[in-house]
């Protein structure tokens, strides 16, 4: 059965909260991560690879760049 | 036909490193580039690196770490019969560096090899090092990682510019009557050949930053808990952990992954920045130098690099 967005928010929230220290509840869709949340290429690589063994999906590294905001991942794991 | 007499095992005597004279701040690198010292000690955990002239070569960082090895370990340079030269930069390929590293420390007519194994160069060259002893191939090795990686660095590129620089590390490795060099555990993924290279011979090295990052923290620990296994050591048991020293980040997320919760982890990239096949025995040299790090003690070794290529290992430190 596919995650619901608000399944896949919180368990980024956690994800970024880990590797970053910013509060969970900071992480909203319309978040973008690097001008935002103040993350950079190299938490970003951290986050795909934590959010590849919570959500099971791989986001390679050319996808990646393409993913702007918090919304963006959400529909990247949900298609 | 006979085989050859080897030792039981084999040990490293000192270690031996040299960083050239010049510091270059991140300051520095800021008036060149856009970048400042906020973003590169966040990203690579990098404060200063040191840069070779012109007049200083890859050779001549090479005589002075092998140099310090040598007096360090007690041994004269006629008691070595081998020298393996572990570098990515070298200016010429032709001839190799072990001869002429061996003929200015008045090595004479020693086996001489270079290998290229990029950052992982001074882990397999220990590894072949470790093999001749205990074959009988070599009595006393001198293990040499060396790189002047400034003058294969686009200096206006600031994706590369900011991390590597200058230095070398040597290792002198003699028989022991017990296993001192534990088992490597090695291998390569050629499939991501592109994720750090110098595509002829008029480029500068380029590196894809993330692709290397990723397989860094995610593909290395396994390696380097293999390394212990097949030397029956429990990480527990580990003194010291020395990586590469690639990126701080990933020193420190490859530490937390193998449970050496007793061992001091090896941050000399703060002030010597990424020196390739020099960085493991630069590192060795300094933490010894300071006592940070016990005679005796275990030391889990993990080179790893463009090729991609990896090795580990697991020593008593000297």
């Amino acid at each position: 059965m596919a995650l619901t967005e608000q399944e896949i928010l919180a368990g980024l929230g956690k994800i970024v909260n880990e590797i970053t220290g910013i509060p969970a509840n900071e992480v909203t869709p319309e978040k973008s991560f690097v001008d935002d949340l103040d993350i950079d290429s190299l938490s970003m690589v951290e986050i795909a690879v934590a959010a590849q063994d919570e959500f099971g999906v791989e986001i390679p590294d050319d996808q990646l760049k393409h993913l702007k905001t918090v919304k963006d991942v959400i529909n990247f794991i949900q298609a | 036909m006979r085989l050859s007499q080897g030792a039981p095992g084999a040990r490293v005597l000192a270690f031996g490193g040299y960083q050239p004279a010049d510091v270059v701040t991140n300051d520095d690198l800021a008036q060149r580039i856009e970048t400042s010292d906020e973003w590169i000690q966040s990203r690579v955990g990098i404060k200063e690196r040191r840069i070779a002239g012109p007049q200083e070569s890859e050779i001549d960082l090479a005589v002075q770490a092998g140099g310090k090895a040598l007096a360090a370990s007690g041994l004269s340079s006629s008691d070595i019969d081998l020298v393996i030269v572990a570098s990515c930069t070298l200016e010429a390929q032709i001839p190799n560096a072990a001869g002429r590293v061996a003929h200015r420390l008045g090595i004479e007519a020693p086996g001489a090899f270079d290998v290229n194994a990029a950052c992982a160069g001074f882990c397999y060259g220990l590894a072949a090092a470790n093999d001749a002893v205990r074959a009988g191939s070599a009595t006393n090795v001198l293990v040499v990682g060396t790189e002047k990686l400034s003058q294969w660095v686009d200096w206006d590129d600031r994706t590369t510019a900011v991390i590597f620089a200058d230095g070398a590390g040597a290792a002198v490795v003699g028989p022991s009557d017990t296993p001192r060099i534990g088992p490597v555990a090695w291998g390569s993924a050629g499939d991501k050949s592109d994720a750090i290279m110098v595509k002829d011979r008029n480029s500068f090295l380029q590196q894809e930053g993330q692709t290397v990052f990723r397989w860094a923290t995610t593909a290395l620990h396994p390696v380097a808990k293999a390394a212990c296994e097949r030397a029956g050591v429990d990480p527990a048991e580990l003194a010291a952990f020395v990586p590469h020293q690639a990126n701080l980040r990933i020193v420190e997320a490859i530490a937390r992954k193998i449970g050496a919760d007793n061992a001091v982890i090896a941050r000399d990239i703060v002030l010597a920045g990424n020196t390739s096949a020099a960085s493991i025995p630069l590192a060795l040299s300094r933490m010894i130098e300071r006592g940070e790090v016990p005679s005796g003690g275990l030391a889990l070794l993990l080179g790893f690099g463009a090729g991609l290529t990896y090795a580990s290992q697991v020593i008593e430190l000297p």
